[in-house]
């Protein structure tokens, strides 16, 4: 197969960068896109050229690393698949392919392809977590979870942290991550007692970090490689609204004097 | 109070605020249109158009409890209030989006994004000048498209819909109406949360339902009048309206 | 000489742990910890977990790692489960039981109260978890669900669908965040720890490169904890992430720590096979297959028919034929040298000839299409994806491929390495798994050194020694960042023609066919000639592009390919010295008429632990000899 690439250099956060065109002549339908991208920079390489700087690291599509727009699309053109396990024989002979790096302001570019997502762990740090110390606990079975709450859980859980969802969103809003995390927790009887807490905190991270505003057009959701659902979305919009209206300021409230 | 400040503050906040104006607005354009089918139910025994007593009927309404237009200048300051405050929030969010997202792709493509979803800002753009232009037109008669007379609201829509190029300008408008409602009223579900996976087909069809409902409603009005389909109301003075 | 103290508690083994913890480990006070900094690197399942227990506990802890986050190390990949000998389907599992499969599992090369200890663990390890909102597998009612794995006896693995490690990987990342929230532990995310700082035979520190700037720096602790996982890239195709490297451990070593059974590599045999010579990873099929697949190569090494097409007659079912008695369900390691044997003779099948069918045309038949379907939905999907072959409809295309590497850093009982204050937990020591590893017992293993050994045992080394009595203007950090300066000078300034990873590639096809699933004494030498005519060619012929102060992804490789070399070596050394088979080390020279490995307890029965000794010499080989005084030596049979 011969391809022409089209790939987004920058050689540091504060170059302004630009898109520059390679040709390759030796690629294979059963090549993924990522050993594509390895072809390419063993050719640049070779040549004395720079090569192309991409994260990747497991292959397998659970990582989360690998984060690539690729002819617009994040991951490319196929449906709940990562980068890394996109296989050339989607593209056809002679094809031009435009690879860009997630666009966010909350994601500044790093080099290249090389996105800086740290502000996904910050969201996490907000309250994605059950407050715990190693140590002894409970038998799981004293508390039953109702398999279709722990399946539906796990749906949430299966989010890989790839960032795709704020690269695809028109408005580079990161809705998706968050409630897909908080509502992992917020479904499971260990991550009640922080439920709302957890859902006003990291709502509050995720706009300090400068994500845009959902505005529900659930691209988020078709180019997500793991399909997470937006429905997570209008269940932590649901939770940040019960939080912020109804749910008491200060439990401890009831004594003080009223 | 300091829970609404703080939601306000919120980018969820400001949505559930465009959810919650939206469906304010949603709900004034289900009695409009309701209104407005009062011009197919022809005039009472004085000959005096349905619609025409609806009309006045509006100014009136709340009396003796309330002094006149009291209760009409009630619901006209709610509602001025939720379209400022719904264009305020969406476009105060449109403007953090434009941040968030300082460089743009060279290409973007789109899987899921309906047209309706993508253009909301521009419907909605088309929607608020032609709320200031409905009102200059049809409330106070400042803009004059056919013979205008406070009260005659028959006979005012007659004479300006009988001219094709308003009627056909009222007809887009709804079209684009529809498109922003397509859109805006299955969102308000999924931003007040009350979507959920079981019930969202449901939801959504329902919303497209009741969209085209009341676009059609709307459509009829000046279609009806434009295509020469309803006769000429009798004239009937003005003090027979009122009463006085 | 090293001094190999191993420090097993003198107790019953039921009781070992308990013992140790109340006699022999000394703690330190609350108030004190906060004194002790202690550096993590790595932030997979070990790392993670045991970063986040030591930063509640409140030490001062700093963690490393060299992905953009803590949640991609591949602990995340791990897809079957983890055993936990709860006991829940009263099928008469017990921390026996477990301790006895993994030892058995193991082939009798571990250190028995260490495994023992490891199976008494795995219950708190499902309840910390569960804890902390791992969503494992329910059945109706609630209760937890379990599934067997890996051909034992009892149902005691727990499991959430295919993604057990990255959900338990998301939980200690989570525990981990939640303590960096806390400003209890500090991250440094795009970090490659690139040596250890030894001061006075102590373990003081590490030098680490900033990947994005390239900037080195040097940080003082008071303890180093290695969470750095496996070595099994130095076959350049595994099923490992491709960052995986043996640099943090390798380093270690050169410092004195001693690397134990370098040798021991877990190979999976029903993996996606290689497409081509630009193949970069090799992904894993579960071994569930092979209770419905049938292995064939085709008689003819000149075959060009389609599978389809080619008649019973001309098909070499060669599990069938050569183990009558168990066909395809022959146990792991023998699959995988016969796959490997059949290739060898030009039989394989596929674009490189590495390959053989796992055919379900007779289950199908047999079962109907919607039984197999059902039982493999997301088999066959994940390899339709990859291969864009349907199994309904063409045979799959299966080859060994390197899984899990046993071997690591020797530690003892407190998972300390000979270097006092340098531990090495999860995969990256060497203590529990033997020769071979029971499926589903590294998640165990790494999330028991993490969350319940290491913040205990560390607690005994720290106490005897004064907190913060070093800082990185010691002259040892000096020295050693200049070395590692030099180092990165030294690769920049080659300017050959070739790529660190052509050099990567092969060193790989070296390993593989010298070191790989079949080994013996000639081929071995002959890998120990090869490997350092290609580290010479490295140093003659390298090419590394770009700036060493930037993000530079071919310098970061190159210096985890120049590891690979020395250690490659190691690991032909070490299997040259193992004259005997064991586990997943199956010299050629020792097998049972049937061709399973053949065990040698009289001479072998220790651990081989290497010493360096310094650049282009020998390195000294060290015993640890393994008693068996819980569970008797027995020979593996899998047969009856």
């Amino acid at each position: 197969m011969r391809i022409k690439l089209h790939v987004w250099r920058q050689s540091s956060r504060s170059d302004k960068g630009h898109m520059e065109s390679y040709e390759l002549d030796n690629v294979v339908e059963e090549m993924s896109f990522l050993e594509m991208m390895d072809t390419l920079n063993e050719k640049l390489t070779v040549e004395g050229k720079e090569p192309v700087a991409f994260d990747h690291d497991c292959r397998e599509g659970v990582c989360g690393m690998c984060s690539m727009v690729i002819n617009g699309e994040a991951h490319g053109p196929k449906s709940k698949t990562t980068t890394c396990q996109l296989y050339m024989r989607h593209f056809d002979d002679g094809a031009e392919i435009f690879i860009e790096p997630w666009r966010a302001s909350a994601f500044p570019v790093v080099r290249d392809l090389v996105v800086d997502r740290s502000a996904f762990d910050r969201i996490i740090q907000a309250g994605g977590y059950v407050s715990n110390h190693s140590g002894p606990k409970p038998d799981p079975n004293s508390i039953p979870i109702e398999p279709n709450i722990a399946e539906t859980a796990l749906d949430a859980a299966t989010c890989i942290g790839c960032g795709a969802c704020v690269a695809a969103c028109p408005n580079g809003s990161a809705m998706l991550f968050t409630s897909a995390k908080a509502s992992h927790l917020g479904l499971l009887p260990q991550g009640q007692p922080e439920r709302f807490d957890r859902a006003k905190s990291m709502v509050s991270q995720m706009e300090s970090e400068g994500f845009g505003s959902c505005r529900n057009y659930a691209e988020c959701e078709a180019q997500c490689p793991k399909g997470i659902s937006i429905a997570f979305i209008g269940r932590l919009n649901s939770d940040f609204l019960k939080a912020s209206l109804v749910e008491p300021i200060d439990r401890r409230g009831d004594m003080k004097a009223q | 109070m300091n829970r609404i400040q703080t939601l306000y503050k919120s980018i969820i906040g400001k949505k559930v605020i465009a959810a919650v104006t939206g469906l304010i607005l949603f709900g004034f354009l289900l009695g409009h249109v309701a209104g407005n089918l009062k011009v197919f139910t022809g005039s009472n025994d004085q000959g005096i158009p349905h619609i025409d007593e609806y009309g006045q009927f509006l100014k009136v309404a709340g009396e003796p409890l309330l002094p006149a237009g009291a209760l009409l200048w009630s619901a006209r300051l709610v509602l001025l209030a939720s379209v400022i405050l719904h264009i305020t929030v969406v476009v105060q969010l449109a403007m953090l989006s434009a941040e968030a997202r300082p460089v743009s792709y060279v290409k973007s493509k789109k899987k899921a994004a309906s047209l309706a979803a993508l253009w909301m800002m521009f419907s909605g753009s088309v929607i608020a000048g032609f709320i200031v232009f409905h009102i200059l037109h049809f409330t106070t008669g400042t803009i004059q498209l056919g013979e205008f007379e406070h009260g005659y609201v028959y006979n005012n829509l007659r004479s300006s819909f009988s001219n094709p190029f308003v009627a056909g300008g009222y007809i887009f408008v709804m079209v684009v109406i529809g498109v922003h409602l397509n859109h805006g009223v299955w969102s308000m579900f999924q931003t007040l949360g009350i979507d959920n996976p079981d019930r969202n087909k449901f939801l959504r069809t329902a919303s497209t339902a009741v969209t085209m409902a009341i676009i059609l409603g709307f459509i009829a009005v000046p279609a009806s009048f434009l295509f020469g389909l309803m006769p000429e109301a009798a004239n009937y003075a003005h003090d027979l309206l009122t009463g006085h | 000489m090293l001094t190999l103290d191993p420090k097993i508690p003198v107790s019953p083994i039921e009781d070992a742990w308990t013992f140790h913890k109340n006699n022999n480990l000394r703690l330190v006070g609350p108030k004190n910890r906060p004194k002790y900094k202690v550096i993590v690197v790595g932030s997979g399942l070990a790392g993670a977990s045991a970063a986040a227990s030591m930063g509640a506990m409140g030490y001062n802890v700093e963690c490393f790692c060299f992905q953009d986050s803590p949640r991609r190390a591949h602990s995340i990949a791990a897809q079957g489960g983890i055993n936990a000998s709860k006991n829940y389907r009263n099928d008469g599992d017990s921390t026996w039981r477990l301790f006895y499969d993994t030892q058995k599992g193991g082939d009798y090369r571990a250190r028995e109260k260490n495994v023992y200890r490891l199976a008494e663990l795995s219950t708190s390890i499902i309840d910390q978890a569960v804890s902390q909102g791992v969503p494992f597998a329910r059945e109706y009612g609630g209760k937890l669900a379990n599934r067997s794995f890996g051909g034992v006896l009892v149902e005691r693995t727990f499991y959430c669908r295919g993604e057990t490690g990255q959900q338990l990987l998301l939980g200690a990342y989570s525990a981990l965040e939640e303590q960096i929230a806390a400003k209890k532990v500090k991250m440094h995310t795009r970090h490659e720890m690139l040596d250890l700082v030894v001061v006075d035979g102590r373990s003081r520190g590490i030098v680490v490169r900033n990947l994005e700037t390239g900037e080195i720096t040097s940080h003082a602790a008071d303890a180093v904890v290695l969470a750095t996982g496996g070595y099994g890239n130095v076959f350049y195709l595994s099923t490992n992430a491709k960052g995986c490297n043996v640099t943090a451990n390798f380093r270690a070593y050169r410092k004195g720590a001693g690397f134990a059974n370098p040798c021991f590599t877990q190979i999976h045999p029903t993996s996606i096979p290689a497409s081509g010579d630009y193949q970069s990873k090799l992904t894993l099929m579960s071994e569930s297959l092979r209770n419905d697949g049938r292995i064939w190569v085709p008689r003819d090494a000149d075959e060009k028919r389609a599978p389809k097409d080619i008649p019973e007659k001309d098909r070499y079912y060669y599990l069938e034929e050569r183990y009558p008695r168990f066909g395809n369900l022959v146990p792991r390691d023998v699959a995988a040298r016969n796959a490997k044997d059949v290739c060898d003779q030009g039989l394989g099948v596929g674009p490189t000839g590495y390959g053989v069918y796992l055919d379900f045309a007779a289950a199908i038949e047999e079962k109907g299409i919607d039984a197999v379907k059902s039982k493999y939905a997301n088999l066959f999907e994940m390899y339709q994806r990859i291969t864009d072959d349907d199994p309904v409809e063409t045979p799959m295309r299966i080859y060994p491929a390197v899984h899990y590497t046993m071997g690591g850093l020797w530690v003892d009982y407190n998972l300390m390495t000979n270097v006092p204050g340098l531990y090495a937990i999860g995969e990256s020591n060497f203590a529990d798994h033997g020769a071979n590893r029971l499926g589903a017992s590294s998640l165990m293993q790494c999330l028991a050194d993490g969350y319940f050994i290491i913040p205990v045992t560390i607690g005994d080394y720290l106490s005897r020694h004064e907190s913060g009595d070093i800082t990185t203007d010691h002259p040892a950090f000096k020295e050693t960042e200049t070395a590692v300066r030099e180092r990165v000078n030294k690769l920049m300034a080659v300017k050959g023609t070739r790529s660190a990873q052509s050099f990567h590639r092969e060193l790989g096809k070296i390993m593989w066919e010298h070191c790989g699933i079949s080994r013996n004494k000639e081929s071995l030498e002959e890998g120990l000639r090869k490997i350092p005519a290609l580290r010479e060619e490295f140093w003659r012929d390298l090419k590394l592009p770009g700036d060493p102060a930037e993000l530079n992804q071919s310098l970061e490789h190159a210096g985890r390919v120049l590891d690979f070399l020395d250690f490659g070596e190691l690991m032909c050394r070490d299997a040259l010295l193992r004259d005997e088979s064991c586990g997943c080390h199956f010299r050629e020279e020792h097998q049972t008429p049937e061709g399973e490995a053949e065990r040698n307890d009289e001479d072998y029965a220790f651990v081989s632990v290497f010493e360096y000794k310094g650049e282009g010499t020998e390195p000294e080989l060290n015993k640890e000899p393994l008693s068996f005084d819980a569970l008797p030596l027995a020979a593996r049979n899998y047969k009856t």
